[in-house]
């Protein structure tokens, strides 16, 4: 369970911008999340309103956007979406898919703020 | 009338501390010339073990040494310092990885320079160290026979984060009815193309190819740095 050090995480990054644009309250953040990550989203959930709780980010919302892992088919020579975790694999002609072009990530891409 | 809300769009690597240092780290790796690996596992799949005869077998003929990570106790530190390698322990409390800053902390005084090969050997979980770059070069994720033959399937993160698969405790396949070919698949379906190794550390079976194996990907990181 790492869901609360990443949701400091969160929070920490996210107070370095508001300071940096002179704002004060923010109502929601943005997030996206790799299903390759390792990061469980409901624990990550719980895990901000926890790290929220007194805190200047108390009341703000969290936004998770869940993004499946792009693979590159070597045999279709295109990329394509990974259905299941279990099988790297393309899912038009099945062959192994060794390559992870994204799914690993865990971003803060926005946030709405109240200057 | 209260002020209206405005959407920012930033790019912020939640990761982006552990990741930077963890670069550092891989850079000074290299220019040292010594070899890093990272052990990541569940807990009881025989990583101490594992570990022990690792620096006792190569320890005649290379400059080895340990950093283990561990919730409490200095147990391992203890009994890897049987085989004579530097070892030192990483005790995380509560914290159930390693980071790049415990590993950065924890090679405080020592030559970089004195070193062949480094072992890392992670917290025993198959959840949380995959999201933890270390600066490792490599990373090895062990499988013993006891543990059953799906375990990649229900930890695909880990599996596909690593480097090479090693699955251990091989003597005792047989009373298990360990599935050779079942678990291998399942691995080669959760991280195509993934090199693995058997071995049991108990009898020393499998032992040297396997250090061959990083023996010769030490020298052909050597060669190309």
């Amino acid at each position: 369970m790492h869901e609360l050090s990443i949701a400091l995480s969160i929070i920490e990054g996210v107070s370095e911008e508001v300071q940096r644009l002179g704002g004060e309250q923010v109502t929601s953040v943005r997030l996206k999340l790799g299903s390759l990550s390792g990061v469980v989203k409901d624990a990550l959930l719980f895990s901000y309103q926890l790290a929220c709780e007194g805190a200047p980010r108390e009341g703000s919302e969290l936004i998770v956007e869940e993004s499946p892992a792009i693979v590159h088919c070597p045999q279709c020579n295109t990329d394509q979406i990974l259905v299941s975790l279990q099988h790297l694999r393309c899912p038009r002609c099945g062959t192994p898919t060794p390559e992870v072009l994204s799914g690993r990530e865990v971003e803060v891409v926005g946030m709405e703020m109240i200057s | 009338m209260s002020p209206q809300p405005r959407l920012v769009e930033l790019r912020h690597n939640v990761f982006k501390k552990n990741d930077l240092l963890a670069r550092e780290l891989r850079t000074r790796f290299q220019e040292a010339g010594v070899q890093v690996i990272g052990l990541v596992s569940s807990p009881g799949s025989g990583k101490t073990a594992f570990l022990e005869k690792m620096l006792t077998t190569m320890r005649p003929h290379s400059r080895v040494a340990a950093l283990v990570g561990d919730l409490a106790t200095e147990n391992d530190a203890a009994r890897l310092a049987r085989s004579q390698a530097p070892v030192r322990q990483i005790i995380t409390g509560t914290v159930c990885h390693l980071e790049a800053e415990m590993v950065q902390q924890a090679l405080e005084g020592w030559n970089l320079h004195d070193l062949d090969f480094l072992f890392i050997e992670n917290v025993g979980n198959l959840v949380c160290p995959a999201s933890y770059d270390l600066g490792e070069e490599l990373r090895i994720v062990l499988l013993s026979v006891t543990e059953g033959e799906d375990k990649p399937l229900k930890y695909p993160t880990i599996f596909n984060s690593a480097d090479v698969a090693v699955i251990t405790k091989s003597d005792l396949a047989v009373a298990t009815e360990f599935d050779w070919a079942a678990a291998e698949s399942n691995i080669q379906s959760v991280r195509p193309g993934l090199p693995i190794f058997r071995l049991s550390a108990k009898t020393g079976d499998g032992m040297a190819p396997f250090i061959d194996f990083l023996r010769s990907r030490r020298s052909a990181g050597i060669a190309s740095a």
